[in-house]
């Protein structure tokens, strides 16, 4: 039953709920495709088979005894790899956690277990979520199902493949600086960084704590508000989780309206250093709203040029602190020098091997951004431009509803192409990081194909903090009119994954 | 043990020449339920690594949840240390590698104090007030605690191997920091050893700490620096850490005083460092260099939101302190009408609460000292115990006191009833009629014993008939002495006076 894995998130709970499919039948369907697939994808780090069926069985068992179950019960969700879960490994995509196994689950994962999800297994991701292409996993890149010598975006890139790739409906990622809208531009999916605090970061392992936020990965806008409300919510083990109720954004996704509102163009998010078929499907999108009712302007946000300098501080210190742990003592890798080593040496020496480069240049930056001396200058500096990054977004919404721009400036490049260029690499971000300085929740969908290399384009949607639900109204408009010029989804015109025996 | 012996000048020699300046940080260690930021038990004693959570064991992903009991103790201890509270404080983060920092970061307050600006006047055994002006006081957590295995001192020279125990990281910690506490002269010592017990007084009496210092709930840092009299900058200043008990709070400052001055005479400069403690040798070593230039990298806890307080719950715990000890102490004596002296000796063995407690139940301040400070306190140095130990109530005093003012029992039968009574033999009442203990005060038999006396002794007599009433002592020790001690001596002495015809 092929068919099975190319459903939506939404159409296959609804035969699961109708006992048309089994969820059985679902997760097997899944696996099975990420044995035939993931050989050439790479986006999974660990394929949780045995606790995924038992689960989907369970859900069987409890829809035959007429339990009442989340709408979700059953449908599977593949995880990215920096959310602890128990039963199962958490590497981060680093050597300094190979083989640990956490003792606790994230709050999203317990959410997902609550609902009776089916959990496929921990996807691929750039080591401690530090890259744009995935290729900074120390356990090799995951390959873009559109071309696999490209890259699927990241530091999202497995979770981002594997719902481009049909071997999962849904899954979950994190984006500090576009970790999950980048992946999603890049491979035609959708993803979703949701209002910073509408969605618990415990057990979600930190890079930046004031940028991270976990949110879904799917390939329709209606199956991310399905996912964003089972994982939203308060949590008390999360000091900084609003309070707010997540809101009724499947309701949005599914009414979807535009018409009346007002949505804004950011200046400078466009024109130099934009791919011209990136642009040129990015304005095919502002027509089809305008045409939908919605009234289009252009908004100017002139400190944004400054947010991926501000960034490229802030998130490095915040990683020197938090990667800080990641030391031998207790738990992970523990490399002993010869001799009679002292405890710093094993710390050295532990460190030295388990982080990769990008890591250890992201721990340098920051343990200097905040040096005495220079934390003013540096990390004081780039607060001072989040703080103009966040009034920037504040006097645009007071114009425009919700904010428009390409999610990224090109489409997928190749593999290796900018991996030793960190500065080309961190480019990918322009558009995607002021909505982490300023907490404001994002929205990345399919836009078409670009011409010039008939790759996705993303179209990010930007609205003010705690109002995700408008990025779901509007961005099921835009989907869905998109979809009628194309006859159907973008992943569609995927080119077939040529068959490589592998899976785990 | 270190066999280099610093040089050292005598104390009063130091004097002459210098004038020191003291700094304190002490830390306490609150007794709340759970620790700072998680929900493992504070507790002592326990089998190492069992009161953990993940979040005391820094594994990833984890986050803090900081303790809202903790800081009601933090705004108490500002508030009893007549400090300012912060409308809005921060944590933040100091970091450095240790092993028994399990984040290698330790979740602080820098900038932002919870408590500042405040002072306690401290009073010395001679009745002396001192000021200390307090900088502030601050929240963060303890470390765990490191056993060094395998070689002779215990220390980590020379050990093979360390183990560490995380019952104590994360267990919630004030620090209070003294301003430069200059003019105390040759006081200095003892004012440092006054200032730690009354830190220590202070919390043990809001309840927010037990305050035991072998247990090091409250841990001084002292800081020495010397001054020639004549110059008003500081010196350079060293910092004894640890320094765990009061004595030792005293001696490790006269001694840094004494090797200051001698290192200051010998012409060479003071190296700023911290300073180990040995009370064996009452010494201190050199232990790390120390600078203003130590690079903590502190920047804001992004996992964490601004402690906010307001009026009104400020007012609502300062309504709740109970009276500060000192003050206690002051109304005490003015209500007890205790000379200076008295009361210091009441203070020091121990039995002010006894005393007061006594006097409640319903004997005079005069009648309740005398029990407290003779007999019971003569009792609990041979049992080598607290007096309040002794299982002598406030209600028993008042019955053997009802017993003496009635005329049944005089002073030096009333231990024995005393004697009965905590051997289990009954109420004093009953004590005394089981024992045969009665006064006799039936004058028949005394008149008998008087006589005998007086014809025992008629050069006495004489002499009493002459004016010399202060010999009747010797006629009243032979009539105590026939009548085995059951005699009330007012009622001889009149009685014998009486016999004589002598105006008493």
């Amino acid at each position: 039953m092929t068919d099975l894995i190319h459903l939506t998130a939404d159409a296959l709970a609804q035969k699961l709920a109708s006992k048309e499919v089994s969820a059985v039948e679902a997760t097997q369907a899944y696996l099975d495709r990420i044995g035939a697939v993931d050989g050439a994808i790479n986006a999974f780090l660990h394929v949780n088979t045995d606790e995924a069926l038992l689960v989907a069985a369970e859900v069987d068992k409890a829809r035959t005894d007429g339990d009442t179950l989340h709408p979700l019960a059953g449908v599977p969700i593949a995880v990215k790899d920096l959310i602890v879960t128990k039963g199962q490994p958490t590497t981060a995509g680093s050597k300094i956690l190979e083989g640990w196994q956490s003792p606790y689950d994230a709050t999203v994962v317990r959410k997902l277990r609550a609902a009776k999800m089916p959990i496929l297994g921990k996807t691929n991701l750039d080591e401690f979520a530090m890259g744009s292409s995935t290729e900074h996993s120390a356990y090799g890149p995951t390959r873009n199902p559109w071309d696999l010598d490209r890259i699927p975006g990241g530091s999202g890139g497995g979770s981002a493949a594997a719902v481009a790739a049909f071997e999962a409906p849904l899954a979950l990622g994190t984006d500090t600086g576009g970790s999950i809208r980048q992946p999603g531009a890049v491979t035609g999916t959708v993803g979703v960084k949701p209002t910073y605090g509408g969605v618990s970061r415990y057990g979600a392992i930190a890079m930046a704590s004031s940028l991270d936020q976990i949110g879904p990965v799917s390939r329709t806008v209606l199956d991310s508000a399905l996912l964003h409300e089972v994982i939203g919510g308060h949590d008390p083990h999360d000091s900084t989780s609003l309070t707010d109720p997540v809101g009724a954004l499947v309701e949005a996704a599914r009414m979807g309206q535009v018409d009346g509102m007002r949505i804004g163009v950011i200046k400078e998010l466009q024109g130099e250093g934009y791919q011209a078929g990136v642009l040129t499907r990015f304005h095919e999108s502002l027509e089809l709203l305008r045409s939908a009712g919605a009234e289009i302007v252009e908004v100017s946000c002139p400190n944004f040029r400054y947010a991926l300098g501000a960034y490229y501080l802030i998130m490095p210190s915040e990683a020197s602190s938090n990667l800080a742990k990641y030391d031998g003592v207790r738990f992970g890798l523990r490399v002993v020098p010869d001799g009679a080593p002292t405890i710093e040496r094993v710390m050295g020496a532990t460190r030295a091997a388990g982080f990769g480069h990008e890591v250890k240049r992201r721990i340098i930056l920051g343990t200097y951004a905040l040096s005495a001396g220079y934390y003013d200058a540096y990390y004081g500096s780039a607060q001072k431009v989040r703080t103009l990054i966040q009034r920037d977004f504040a006097a645009a919404f007071e114009q425009a509803d919700v904010l428009i721009s390409p999610t990224a400036p090109t489409t997928a490049f190749k593999l290796g192409e900018k991996l030793d260029d960190p500065l080309a690499m961190y480019l990918n971000d322009v558009a995607t990081i002021p909505a982490n300085m300023a907490g404001v929740p994002g929205l990345s969908l399919p836009g078409g194909l670009a011409d010039e290399d008939g790759l996705p384009v993303g179209i990010q949607l930007l609205a003010p903090a705690r109002q995700d639900a408008r990025l779901y109204r509007v961005g099921a408009v835009l989907e869905s009119m998109l979809e009628e010029t194309w006859g159907g989804p973008l992943l569609a015109q995927a080119p077939a994954i040529p068959g490589i025996a592998g899976g785990k | 043990m270190t066999a280099v012996t610093d040089e050292v000048l005598s104390f009063d020699e130091a004097m002459e020449k210098y004038d020191p300046v003291l700094g304190f940080e002490v830390h306490v260690e609150l007794n709340t339920k759970t620790k700072m930021f998680s929900s493992a038990p504070n507790a002592f004693g326990d089998v190492p690594n069992t009161n953990v959570t993940p979040v005391d064991l820094g594994l990833p992903g984890v986050l803090p949840v900081v303790n809202g009991v903790a800081v009601e103790s933090a705004i108490k201890i500002g508030l009893a240390l007549n400090c300012k509270i912060a409308e809005k404080c921060y944590f933040a983060r100091k970091n450095y590698f240790y092993p028994d920092t399990p984040k290698n970061f330790q979740t602080s307050q820098f900038e932002d104090p919870i408590a500042y600006d405040g002072h306690i006047d401290i009073e010395l055994a001679d009745g002396t007030v001192f000021r200390v002006e307090i900088e502030r006081a601050h929240m963060e957590e303890d470390a765990g605690k490191l056993t060094h295995m395998g070689g002779s001192t215990g220390r980590i020279q020379g050990a093979e191997f360390s183990l560490v125990d995380y019952n104590r990281a994360g267990v919630p910690l004030i620090e209070i920091v003294t301003k430069p506490i200059e003019g105390a002269g040759s006081r200095a010592p003892e004012l440092a050893k006054a200032y730690v017990a009354a830190i220590r007084e202070i919390v043990k009496n809001l309840g927010v700490s037990d305050a035991r210092m072998e247990r090091g709930n409250v841990r001084c840092d002292a800081n020495v620096s010397l001054r020639p009299h004549d110059r008003e900058t500081f010196g350079t200043r060293t910092e004894t850490k640890n320094v765990n008990s009061l004595r030792s709070v005293e001696h490790a400052v006269r001694y840094e005083i004494q090797r200051h001055a001698a290192v200051l005479d010998s012409g060479t400069p003071i190296i700023q460092e911290t300073r180990h403690w040995h009370e064996d040798t009452r010494s201190t070593t050199s232990g790390r260099p120390k600078s203003d230039a130590d690079d903590y990298r502190y920047f804001p806890e992004p996992d964490l939101v601004p402690v906010v307080t307001n009026d009104a719950w400020i007012e609502k715990l300062r309504a709740e302190l109970p009276e500060p000890p000192a003050e206690r102490r002051k109304r005490l004596q003015a209500d007890w009408g205790y000379s200076d002296a008295e009361f210091r000796d009441v203070v020091n063995a121990g039995v002010m609460s006894s005393i007061e407690d006594t006097i409640a139940a319903g004997v005079s301040a005069a009648v309740a000292r005398k029990w407290w400070m003779g007999e019971i306190s003569r009792r609990a140095k041979l049992a080598d115990v607290e007096p309040a130990e002794l299982g002598v109530t406030p209600e028993l005093i008042v019955e053997l006191n009802a017993l003496i003012e009635s005329g049944k029992i005089n002073d030096k039968l009333s231990r024995d009833v005393l004697d009965g009574v905590l051997a289990g033999e009954g109420t004093p009442a009953e004590v005394v009629e089981k024992r045969g203990l009665a006064v006799v005060s039936d004058d028949g038999p005394l008149l008998e014993a008087i006589d005998g006396a007086l014809a025992a002794q008629p050069d006495v007599a004489d002499k009493i008939r002459g004016g010399k009433i202060q010999a009747v002592g010797a006629i009243v020790g032979g009539v105590m002495k026939a009548t085995r001690g059951q005699a009330d001596a007012g009622r001889v002495r009149e009685l014998i006076l009486q016999r004589l015809g002598v105006e008493g």
